[in-house]
């Protein structure tokens, strides 16, 4: 429509020797037009960011360009030396990363950082920076701009933590606008506001747009252009609708179907089972601790009741600090509640010590959000797998034979037993990390965000088989999730949480037809591509 | 580990500390063949310099100074070693305790290592050898009182971080007792850095070792480089040999022992792999 401010031609970025593909990036054409938002897209590992990277000079070492041409303003950026890059960036490129805080200076308050650009490319005087500078805060909607100047990041949010840092991308006016994940780091209530103002801002300024983001949601909401890259290679480009509503490429296609959807599939209707997990009144708060910060708790669980049902999924959705997380490790016994019940098969186990709860442990089983951390990297696979029955007195021998049969179970082949942690990828670890819960045969799986660190095509087949063994073994479940699409569509009633508390109970169905809580609202309000998301036949399935 | 070892290879300096190393420890073992007589015998004349009968000299009573550094590497080697293993010992069941009971007992046990921390390692180490009376084992002990509270930082340390991943909280939800924490899942996880971290005391230990011995707190009637030293610092105008040859043989030691040290630790801490 408009004038062009950026061209990638045939851009191909190297990977050290070694490697697991010769090149990060290979053969890749783009074209980012004024006034525009063009959305790379891709899983992880696909290349996406090292192309925003390679745009500002910004390579890793030993990554570098070896092939095409980064066409701005009439130069070829690739030949440039970081002298001459260094003078474009801020200026007339600007960056937001996906983590604020690790973004911003902690040491240095937010207008003295923003202060800077104007100081490194202007002339301008203390006093009129400091002006632009409460201009450019009011700009991304800070209240209190002079307030905020003076403030030092830990001070703010994590929304405004990135809107500071918008502030900081747009204080030159800068042609072209690069968004690495900006919102993937942020709650989604916030994460829509964030990109509402990149919309405006962009809109207004006429800047154009590269936006780097896992996630389709994201993409419908805010993008004119979309570029689909898949292990370095870009498999399909064109107009938002034409990828999103006909998409041409088999992955393209693969990717989109992975995406959760947000309404509830149809489920035949069970008769509600005996509670199995109840929750009764439970409280924790964090004591600010140290002699001079007194008080000041915070309370992560402020009187939660809530039943698990056999058979039944209940979802937990809420924002960071809801206390979702610290409710589903309470409720394992895996974090000691200040004051309350919690109850299993009808039995209190809220204090019992680590010996008498043993066998109650047995029947509680949890899955971790993050597969890199949930596995002992020194421990091979089975002995990952084995060590529960061992624990409680099983042959050793005979719970590895079984240990196999339970790779098989999740999808993985039995040979992986005898690998280390680190020879898998994500979505196999987080199998492997199911199989560790399952084999002490559990009535209730506590599954705590397991999806949420995995790709979409790898989420969609963990949830797959999480609910597959759930029917197959009779299971209860309570699944943690930030994420309304994932948990309407794995979960029969959902619980939202906020502050600590229940703020809404409900089947999928009520809370997704009729939710009745302002926050409950809000959140569906918030979810990224709510409005194409909906327009998808489930047919699509 | 097998990687490790190979990424260990790969650097020159640390492999040629390890050969370094190789040659004090054939030395220590061949000494009672090379010099039947032992260290202490009067083989000769005093203060004879270098020669095809006395390799490195003799000393001012007429000992071979070349038996007497023979000798004295295998005090070192068993000195440093058992100091070091002792301090790795002690420091990792302080560090483990503190790191993972938390509380009371990890503040308790962190203030009783500052506090041995803030005394001067060598004065505490000197006090220790005078009240226990002077002996290997006493020296041996006084080194390794000295030197175990920064294997406890360390090891608290690790353990405090590890608690907190998740693959120990999976574990714990298992129903895993305390000890199967400590030793299937944590102290595995902070060897390597534990290892790298006890090399380089043996260093250390080692030039302890030599300090006593100097000022004559060794035992008496074990050949030490530092008793060497001590012995010839009254003749090293006359007789240079008696003195520079056991420091040359100091030098080398803990010279290549750090060498190893800086080796494993780059091998086995993935932090510094990165670089």
């Amino acid at each position: 429509m408009s004038d062009v401010v950026l061209t990638l031609d045939n851009l191909t970025i190297g990977l050290p020797k070694g490697a697991d593909r010769a090149a990060a990036v290979s053969g890749l054409n783009l074209t980012l037009r004024a006034g525009e938002v063009t959305c790379l897209i891709g899983e992880s590992g696909s290349g996406k960011s090292l192309a925003a990277r390679a745009i500002l000079g910004l390579l890793p070492p030993r990554v570098t360009v070896t092939g095409g041409a980064i066409a701005f303003d009439g130069q070829d950026l690739t030949r440039l030396t970081q002298k001459q890059l260094a003078r474009i960036r801020g200026d007339r490129i600007g960056m937001i990363f996906q983590e604020p805080m690790t973004a911003l200076n902690p040491l240095h308050s937010i207008g003295r950082q923003i202060g800077e650009v104007l100081a490194i490319h202007t002339a301008m005087g203390a006093t009129a920076r400091r002006a632009r500078v409460e201009k450019l805060l009011a700009d991304v909607h800070l209240p209190e701009p002079s307030r905020i100047a003076r403030s030092y990041p830990h001070q703010l949010s994590g929304g405004q933590r990135q809107r500071a840092m918008i502030a900081m991308a747009l204080a030159l006016d800068p042609k072209l606008l690069i968004a690495d994940e900006p919102t993937t780091a942020l709650d989604v209530t916030t994460q829509a506001q964030i990109l509402r103002l990149i919309h405006e801002l962009q809109r207004e300024h006429g800047t154009a747009v590269l936006f780097i983001t896992h996630d389709f949601g994201v993409v419908a909401d805010i993008a004119d252009q979309v570029a689909v890259l898949r292990q370095g290679e870009m498999v399909e480009s064109g107009p938002r609708d034409a990828v999103l509503n006909a998409p041409q490429h088999p992955y393209t296609k693969a990717l989109l179907a992975a995406v959760p959807r947000l309404a509830v599939p149809v489920r035949p209707v069970e008769a509600q089972g005996l509670v199995v997990l109840e929750s009764i009144g439970a409280r924790k708060s964090y004591a600010a601790k140290g002699w001079f910060a007194r008080g000041r708790a915070t309370r992560a669980l402020d009187g939660v009741d809530v039943q698990l049902h056999r058979g039944e999924t209940l979802g937990l959705v809420g924002e960071s600090g809801s206390g979702k997380s610290t409710l589903a490790r309470a409720m394992t016994r895996l974090l000691a509640i200040d004051s309350g019940e919690i109850i299993l098969n009808g039995e209190s186990i809220t204090q019992l010590t680590t010996k008498a709860l043993r066998p109650y442990r047995q029947k509680i089983q949890m899955i971790f959000q993050d597969p890199y951390a949930s596995l002992d990297p020194r421990q091979r696979i089975v002995d990952v797998i084995a060590e529960g029955p061992i624990i409680h007195g099983a042959v050793p021998a005979e719970a590895r034979l079984r240990a196999r049969d339970l790779l098989r179970l999740v999808g993985l082949d039995p040979s992986a037993a005898e690998r280390f942690p680190h020879e898998f990828s994500g979505g196999q670890r987080q199998r492997i990390g199911i199989a560790r819960a399952l084999a002490l045969q559990p009535e209730v799986l506590v599954a705590d965000e397991p999806v949420s660190a995995l790709d979409v095509s790898v989420q969609a087949q963990v949830l797959d088989l999480l609910a597959d063994i759930k029917a197959k073994l009779g299971l209860s479940m309570l699944f943690v999730t930030h994420d309304l699409r994932v948990a309407l569509q794995i979960c029969d009633r959902i619980a939202v949480m906020q502050h600590g508390a229940i703020v809404e109970l409900g089947t999928a169905t009520a809370i997704f037809t009729a939710p009745r809580h302002p926050y409950t609202k809000a959140l569906f309000a918030a979810v990224p591509g709510a409005s194409w998301n909906q327009s998808i036949p489930a047919a699509a399935e | 580990m097998g990687a490790g070892l190979k990424r260990f290879a790969r650097n020159r300096m640390a492999l040629l500390g390890a050969c370094v190393i190789l040659i004090v420890v054939a030395l220590t073992i061949m000494a009672p063949f090379l010099f039947p007589a032992g260290a202490f015998a009067l083989v000769g004349p005093a203060l004879q310099p270098p020669s095809a009968r006395f390799w490195l000299g003799t000393d001012a009573l007429g000992r071979d100074v070349a038996a007497g550094v023979a000798e004295g590497a295998r005090t070192s080697l068993l000195i440093g070693m058992s100091a070091a293993m002792g301090a790795v010992v002690l420091g990792a069941v302080i560090g483990g305790l503190a790191g993972y009971c938390r509380g009371a007992v990890d503040i308790v046990l962190m203030r009783i290592t500052e506090f041995f921390q803030t005394i001067p390692a060598f004065l505490l180490a000197m006090l220790l050898v005078v009240i226990l009376s002077p002996s290997v084992l006493s020296v041996i002990i006084a080194i390794t009182a000295v030197s175990w509270p920064g294997i406890a930082r360390l090891v608290r340390g690790e353990f405090v971080a590890l608690g907190g991943r998740e693959f120990i909280l999976a574990s714990a939800g298992l129903g895993a007792s305390g000890p199967r924490l400590v030793f299937v899942h944590l102290l595995p996880n902070c060897l390597s850095s534990i290892i790298a971290v006890g090399s380089l005391l043996v260093a250390t230990a080692i030039l302890l070792e030599t300090g006593l011995a100097f000022l004559g707190l060794g035992d008496p009637n074990v050949m030490s480089w530092g008793l060497q030293i001590s012995a010839g610092r009254v003749s090293l105008r006359a007789a240079w040999w008696v003195c520079t040859f056991p420091g040359i043989a100091i030098l080398l030691t803990v010279l290549s022992i750090n060498l190893v040290g800086d080796g494993l630790n780059e091998a086995l801490n993935p932090r510094l792999r990165e670089r």
